[in-house]
């Protein structure tokens, strides 16, 4: 039987009873909507937020990608949740479902290969995979189209709250898992470049997305989307315990590969590559599994949001919100996760909650005063975030035990010289 | 034959940084590869271990062309290389350093086995298991990367100026710690600035300049050769 270990039932236990107890007090009243927008924010700003520890944090590339990869996921499984309660169609779900599966299919086979063969560059290898990735994406679309009048009949079948919640769900998954793969297409040229261009290069996708978004109706014929009016109608569904649910999963995902081969692989990476190459790690392996996983999250993240407000607009997604998870991630501790969650909540709270409802109205703009000074304190007095790497009990590495016992107790006093 | 370089030409850029080097380890040898500043030494190890690759030449490893291998493969065949300047995982701690080591390891059991070993070779290590890699004395850093490639259990092991930066006495011990490893069977190939220690332990050696292989033989015999005396030991034999 696998045995489940103190430090575990411990977080579990904590995270489940907060969940609770918000839930409750939501449901009393005594937390008013506003406020319990404000929370379900935090966690998707959290989800967002850990995705980006992971690529930054761990894994040593700074990415300004995050809020592109978050505006992918927001955007297309708020199509998926609106075609189906707007016009009962559910063409988006199948549509996409198809894309995944397949593009996601092509992208793992032609991985496998392009390991096996040697020598194949960067650019050709991308090449391929971008016209796999087109052409399957056309070919799930007849797919999609072909199969949506059956799903519709199934749907329809069952109780209207469930086939809303089953849409929802598998909306937000398949908006993360779409980002993820887009990241990978977005990440294999560019992974390869060095760090600074790496920043750069993400930054450009996130304004590339922005543009995409502000034209999504005419250039695309996403009429739904309504291009730079901003996109309604999208049905409420994320809860405040959906939305714990996600993140309760994203942090015990992170922890879980932190704690594997794979996380000091990842962690390796960014102390120092030639090393890693040096041990044998394939280093360009673990920069786009990183990227891959840390995008999937933000398009999770995104999906959740979407379905907060029922509304999207594309200033929403304005590269210079790409600066909101990378300046959480910090504020946190890089490479801490507890500081990374712990910021995002509070980052919602004190900037969106309280000095909005402090500030006299109209002075809402203060806000982008006192965060950049809150910053410059907190860089002046714990440059390694507000957490540095400190970690709750569940999330910090347990080493394995030695067979021998030490012969000397090490004490930090001892520190002559070697 | 352990290793076998023939012809190797390596460039940065337009740069040609190896022009033509061969040599070769055989089983069981300690060899050192002495030179100046900028000879080419560091360049001809990060292509034996795949992290450059060459334009031109070719490396055999126990008969095997491996000169379009991959790093991790390489590191698989048992080619492991100790960077220059040590490079080890400064925020993972020295058991996490060394766990890095047998990456490519699935035997846990043999890996705790090796983990053993390592800290028996290096009590300092053991005392310090818990320790950040970063926090380490330079002396105890290399140590560490010596004792991190030893994980991934090589049977040619690379080291690039093991020396650098310490203090005579942390560099007796570092190359009796070399000649041990080598005693228990691993062959060495030995890139050094400090020529006079380096042919004190060798069996051969060659001697770059300007990426060129311009001298070889008996490490005996090149100590006491006039134009390595001249060049590399400081003008007096
Ligand atoms: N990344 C690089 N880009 C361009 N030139 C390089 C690069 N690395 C090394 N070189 C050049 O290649 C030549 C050989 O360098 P290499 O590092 O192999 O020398 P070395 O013998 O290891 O020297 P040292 O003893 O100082 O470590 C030098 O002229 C150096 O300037
Ligand atoms: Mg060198």
């Amino acid at each position: 039987m696998k045995h489940i270990s103190r430090t575990t039932l411990i977080f579990l236990g904590s995270i489940v009873t907060f969940t609770l107890v918000v839930q409750v007090l939501i449901s009393l009243g005594v937390l008013s909507p506003f406020w319990n927008t404000i929370l379900r924010q935090g966690a998707v700003m959290a989800i967002v937020g850990l995705g980006l520890n992971l690529i930054y944090g761990f894994n040593g590339q700074f990415s300004l990608g995050q809020w592109g990869f978050y505006a992918i996921g927001a955007y297309s499984a708020a199509d998926i949740t609106y075609r189906w309660t707007n016009d009962a169609n559910s063409n988006g779900l199948t549509v996409l479902f198809f894309t995944i599966l397949l593009v996601g299919a092509s992208i793992l086979i032609l991985y496998r290969v392009f390991g096996k063969i040697r020598g194949v560059d960067p650019l050709s290898a991308f090449a391929i995979y971008l016209i796999a990735a087109v052409g399957l994406t056309a070919l799930a679309v007849s797919i999609g189209n072909l199969t949506a009048p059956a799903v519709n009949a199934i749907l329809k079948a069952l109780p209207t709250n469930i086939a809303n919640t089953l849409v929802y769900l598998l909306a937000v998954i398949i908006g993360g898992i779409l980002a993820a793969e887009v990241s990978f297409l977005f990440g294999l040229p560019v992974l390869t470049l060095g760090s600074d261009y790496f920043g750069i290069a993400t930054l450009g996708f996130t304004i590339i997305v922005k543009v995409l978004l502000d034209n999504s109706d005419v250039m695309f014929g996403f009429v739904e989307m309504k291009g730079a009016r901003g996109m309604i109608g999208i049905p409420k569904l994320t809860s405040w315990i959906w939305v714990m649910l996600f993140l309760i999963l994203v942090i015990v995902i992170t922890r879980n590969l932190l704690h594997s081969s794979y996380g000091r692989a990842i962690i390796s990476v960014r102390e120092d590559e030639i090393a890693a190459k040096a041990m044998g790690i394939d280093i360009g392996h673990y920069k786009t599994l990183t990227f891959v996983l840390g995008c999937l999250f933000a398009g999770l993240a995104g999906g959740l949001y979407a379905h907060i407000n029922g509304f999207l607009h594309p200033d929403s997604f304005n590269f210079i919100k790409s600066f909101d998870p990378m300046i959480i991630v910090v504020f946190g501790g890089l490479g801490s996760v507890t500081g990374t969650v712990f910021a995002a909540f509070a980052w919602q709270l004190v900037l969106e909650g309280i000095l909005r409802s402090i500030l006299p109205p109209g002075f809402e703009t203060w806000r982008y005063v006192v965060y950049p000074l809150l910053l410059l304190v907190m860089m002046l007095l714990k440059p390694n975030g507000l957490f540095g790497n400190y970690e709750i009990p569940y999330l910090r590495q347990v080493l394995p035990p030695l067979k021998k016992p030490a012969t000397e107790t090490q004490t930090p006093a001892a520190k002559e010289s070697l | 034959m352990m290793l076998e370089v023939k012809d190797l030409n390596v460039y940065y850029g337009a740069i040609h940084a190896l022009k033509g080097v061969t040599f070769h380890v055989d089983k069981g040898e300690i060899v050192t590869l002495i030179g100046a500043n900028g000879a080419g030494k560091s360049t001809t190890l990060n292509t034996i271990s795949g992290l450059l690759r060459a334009r031109q030449g070719s490396i055999l490893f126990q008969g095997e062309d491996i000169t379009r291998t991959m790093p991790q493969d390489i590191v698989r065949k048992g080619i492991v290389q100790v960077p220059e300047g040590r490079k080890i995982f400064a925020t993972l701690s020295v058991l996490e350093n060394l766990e890095m080591g047998a990456y490519l390891n699935k035997d846990k059991a043999q890996i705790q086995r090796d983990l053993e070993m390592v800290l028996d070779r290096f009590p300092r290590l053991r005392e310090r298991r818990n320790q950040y890699g970063g926090t380490l004395s330079g002396g105890e850093q290399q140590m560490l990367a010596i004792a991190r490639a030893l994980m991934s259990r090589p049977t040619l092991l690379l080291l690039d100026e093991p020396s650098m930066g310490l203090s005579p006495i942390l560099v007796e011990q570092i190359f009796e710690i070399i000649q041990d490893i080598n005693q228990q069977g691993t062959s060495i190939l030995l890139v050094e600035q400090n020529a006079q220690m380096a042919l004190s332990i060798a069996d051969r050696g060659y001697v770059l300049e300007t990426g060129r292989v311009v001298l070889e033989g008996p490490a005996q015999e090149l100590l006491h050769n006039p134009m390595v005396i001249e060049a590399y030991l400081g003008g007096h034999g």
